[in-house]
Order: C-alpha cells, then sequence, then structure tokens
C-alpha cells in the first residue's frame, strides 16, 4: 500500500536534481508519473529507470515557459493515466549576476522559467484537477522566496513572486478542493546548486554558516513534497521551510 | 517511515491528555515510540495513557504544570526512569482567553503568558539534557495562527504564541550542534475542546468562526500527522514554521468577479 497509489503526478524538471528524487519517490508510494523537462535524455533515462522498477512513468519534453508545450505535457499524462492530481512546479534555473551588471535578457530569462513557468503550469492544471474533483499543486519557491541574496535579483524576484502567486491560488482554488502550498528549500545538494554558485569547503561540505552544517539531499525534499501531497490535507497557502536553518535567524557569539 | 525504526523512541508529550496533544500520544504509539503525557488533567491523561497500554503501545501518564520548572523535572525523570531516554519533545499544553486588552487585567494576561510562552520555555529547558543525552533529537512547539497574525480580544494569546515562534527559531540555533532540531507548527481553527468553549466558538462545532478557503475546521489527526512528519522526516528542516490552518493565512478571501 503506498501514500498515492492510484494518483497522477506531474512534475516539471523531474529528469535530474530535486524533481528526479520526488519522480522516484512518488512512484514508489504508488502514483504514475508524467516527467516534462527540458533535458530529454535525463528525462527519458529516469522515466526508463521507474518502469523498470515496477513503477509507472512517463517523459515528454516540456518548455515551462511555452504555453501550447504545458498543453500538451497535461494532455499526454492525462491522455497515458487516465487523470492528473498532482503538480510539482519545480522546473527552476539560477542565474547570477549584480544587478548592475545584469542584462534585462538575463534578468527575464530567470523570471519567464520560474515565475512564469508556475503560473502557466497552475492554469493548465486546473481543469484536469477540477474533473478529478481536486488536487494538489506544490511549487518549488526557495529560501530566495523569504530573504535577499546579493547577486541573485531575478532568481529572488521569481522566488519572492512563486511564494506570493501560491496563496492567490490556494484562495481561488480552495473551492475546487485543489490546495496549493509552497516548499523553500535551502542549500540542496544538486546539478543547479552545484559549484560555483554555493560556496563548498574541500571536504564538500557547505562553506556557510547554517544551523545543520551541511547541505540538504534531494530525497529531504521529496519526503517533504509527500507529506503535502498525502497528508497534509489541511494546510493550502502554507510555505514549507527546508534549509537547514538559515532563515531561522544568525548565531551571534555568545561567551559560555 | 516503518514501524520497527520508531521502535525505542520516546516522545514526551505536554498537555496530552485530550485534543490535539491525546491525537498526537495516539499516533505516535501506534508508530512505535513510547509516549509520556504530562498534562494538569489527571482523569483524562490517566485514561489515554491506559488505553495506549490497553492495544499494545507503551504510554505513561505523569501531571504536569508546565508553570512549574519542578514538575518538569521530575516529568523528565519519570520519563527517563520508566522508557530510558528522551527523544521527542512536543510542547502542546495551551489555553485561550477571550478579552480585550482594555479589559484585562495583569492576572488575565499573565496566566497565558505562564502557561503557553513560559510553559514552552521550561519544556525546552528541561529536556534538553536529556535530548543531549540521547545523541539528538527534536523538539516541536506548538504555535498558532495566532503566531502569525493578530486577532481582536487575544491579546495574551497572540503575544504568547507570537514568542512561542521566536523561541523557536533561538532554539533551533542554539541547539543544532546538539543534533536537536526545533520547529513550530501553526494550527488556525481545530476542533477542540479548547475551540469549543463558548468563550471563542462563536458557532456550531465543526462551523468556522473564521473565513478559511478550507470551508472546515481541521482535525486532531491532521495536527497529529504534520507532527509525525516533523519528528520522522523533516530531517532537514529546523527554526521553521508549518502552518496548518486550512488557508486562513494565505490571504483574504476579496469579493471574487463573477464568472
Amino acid at each position: 500500500m503506498g501514500k498515492l497509489d492510484g494518483q497522477v503526478a506531474l512534475i516539471s524538471g523531474g529528469s535530474r536534481g530535486q524533481g528526479e528524487q520526488q519522480a522516484r519517490l512518488f512512484a514508489r508510494e504508488g502514483a504514475a508519473i508524467a516527467i516534462g523537462d527540458v533535458l530529454e535524455e535525463d528525462g527519458n533515462r529516469v522515466a526508463e529507470s521507474i518502469n523498470d522498477t515496477g513503477g509507472q512513468a512517463m517523459f515528454r519534453k516540456l518548455d515551462v515557459t511555452d504555453q501550447s508545450s504545458w498543453a500538451e505535457m497535461v494532455g499526454d499524462a492525462t491522455e497515458q493515466f487516465g487523470r492528473l492530481n498532482i503538480l510539482l512546479n519545480n522546473a527552476g534555473i539560477l542565474r547570477n549576476g549584480s544587478i548592475e551588471d545584469m542584462t534585462e535578457q538575463e534578468y527575464l530569462e530567470v523570471i519567464q522559467i520560474n515565475q512564469v513557468g508556475v503560473w502557466l503550469g497552475i492554469r493548465a492544471a486546473i481543469q484536469p484537477m477540477k474533473e478529478a474533483g481536486g488536487g494538489c499543486i506544490i511549487n518549488t519557491s526557495s529560501t530566495a522566496g523569504l530573504e535577499g541574496y546579493p547577486d541573485s535579483s531575478a532568481y529572488v524576484a521569481s522566488k519572492f513572486a512563486v511564494r506570493g502567486l501560491t496563496k492567490v491560488a490556494a484562495l481561488e482554488l480552495a473551492a475546487y478542493n485543489i490546495r496549493v502550498n509552497s516548499v523553500h528549500p535551502g542549500p540542496i545538494d544538486t546539478p543547479m546548486t552545484a559549484p560555483p554558485d554555493i560556496p563548498r569547503r574541500a571536504d564538500g561540505e557547505i562553506g556557510v554558516n547554517i544551523a545543520i552544517p551541511r547541505f540538504g539531499r534531494a530525497d529531504e525534499v521529496a519526503r517533504m513534497m509527500l507529506f503535502i501531497a498525502a497528508d497534509a490535507t489541511y494546510s493550502t497557502g502554507s510555505e514549507f521551510v527546508i534549509d537547514g536553518g538559515l532563515t531561522a535567524g544568525r548565531t551571534l557569539q555568545v561567551g559560555d | 517511515m516503518t514501524w520497527a525504526s520508531w521502535m525505542g523512541q520516546v516522545a514526551l508529550i505536554s498537555g496530552g491528555a485530550r485534543g490535539q496533544g491525546e491525537a498526537q500520544a495516539r499516533l505516535f504509539a501506534r508508530e512505535g515510540a513510547a509516549v509520556a503525557l504530562g498534562d494538569v488533567l489527571e482523569e483524562d491523561g490517566q485514561r489515554v495513557a491506559e488505553s495506549i497500554n490497553d492495544t499494545g503501545g507503551q504510554a505513561m501518564f505523569q501531571k504536569l504544570d508546565v508553570t512549574d520548572a519542578s514538575a518538569w523535572q521530575s516529568m523528565v525523570d519519570e520519563t527517563l526512569a520508566q522508557f530510558g531516554r528522551l527523544d521527542i519533545v512536543i510542547n502542546n499544553a495551551g489555553i485561550a482567553r477571550v478579552k480585550l486588552i482594555e479589559d484585562s487585567s495583569l492576572e488575565d494576561y499573565v496566566e497565558v503568558i505562564h502557561v503557553n510562552q513560559l510553559g514552552v520555555w521550561l519544556g525546552m529547558k528541561a529536556a534538553i539534557p536529556a535530548l543531549k543525552e540521547a545523541g539528538g533529537g527534536c523538539i516541536i512547539n506548538t504555535s498558532s495562527t495566532a503566531g502569525l497574525e493578530g486577532y481582536s480580544g487575544l491579546g495574551a494569546y497572540v503575544s504568547s504564541k507570537f514568542a512561542v515562534r521566536g523561541m523557536t527559531k533561538v532554539a533551533a540555533l542554539e541547539l543544532a550542534s546538539h543534533n536537536i532540531r526545533v520547529n513550530s507548527v501553526h494550527p488556525g481553527p481545530i476542533d477542540t475542546p479548547m475551540i469549543r468553549d463558548p468563550q471563542i466558538a462563536t458557532r456550531e462545532p465543526g462551523d468556522v468562526s473564521f473565513n478559511g478557503p478550507i470551508p472546515r475546521t481541521g482535525h486532531v489527526d491532521e495536527v497529529a500527522k504534520m507532527m509525525l512528519f516533523i519528528a520522522a522526516d523533516a530531517t532537514y528542516s529546523t527554526g521553521a514554521e508549518f502552518v496548518i490552518d486550512g488557508g486562513v493565512t494565505a490571504g483574504t478571501m476579496i469579493a471574487r468577479l463573477e464568472d
């Protein structure tokens, strides 16, 4: 008995990193998985490996900035698996650069993927979720949706926007029994956060001062997504933080 | 989380005699933890502990006044004597009193602060040595949506719950190096004896006097499942706020455009 038996989950950015772990965990819990990503080779590999190990998965190329690509993605997922219950808006990119030096084009590239991509994903999922009698949307924001970081204006802007958008969607969709929540990961060890964006010490541990002094793992984020999808039945418009204590505050020097 | 992996874990739950604490005790016991219930309600607490023991679980009850440091000490000592260790503390005991600031006496205010706020501080303090001894652990403090936004007539309650939210983050920072995670949970309207109090309930039980997007009160089991997730699986979250409020704090339902 899985926690998601009979459910269908669409995962954007599911070809690697956090999305891949979400796909694998949700499949193990009994859900059929539709993976969408621009990385076709990786995505096909993940779907095949899920199917080879007794799960149910499909991959389709998805450009989250393209409305018609979302329509085709949702169309394929519902055609193949019959319904849609869960959407994990997980696709995202990180580009660093100061406001002064970044071009408008660079800024908008991040906004298109991280922010407009989530808005389009929510829109595409609403109709099939209404037909399913309800559903659960989880948007991957970030601690960058809770506090600022230098040289990350586009990323921070997009993640704050996702945090706000999530609450509006929660209010608009509650009447259809669709819950919408945001997840706020801190430094998670994935290809996106690989060097040089987040400092790492020589031993591979994290180089910033944080209460739990290590990178988080993608499977820890996946377990949070599973909790929200399966068990957080009275939470909507909420922010789920998984950041090793990064945003808890600052550790000051206190004499013993 | 499999049953086997919870074998040997010990959870102390304040306010465990009824309401949210009772549901947490029953769920954690079903998952294999030994549970120590502390509460001022002795009869209810004994009944919950017995019923857990009668159904194959492990539980004990001891009278606990959370405002009394020595009561906390003997609660922790008794837990260690009976179950050998302490891994999880759920600070759940709380009271609500409805009164405008203008009409409140100092005693009204301080009563709530002592139970809801000082009680959590004392609970953390009493548990720290035992959690260190166990090599780490998890503290979960029950704040409220009243720790996120204000409600008229609940000045003391809101003060105490904001304080718990802040203290949780300080404890998370101070205790991380001992492998102790500390998080707060923020329930909205949950159907418990506390909100059925005629002072607070303005409508029928099961109805919500707040205008939340999910149009019902939450169940104590839903809060208990969140506690279980935090204790068992939220291994990279500390100092975080877990909101379970049916969307009450998501925003305000302003008038919708007609379709």
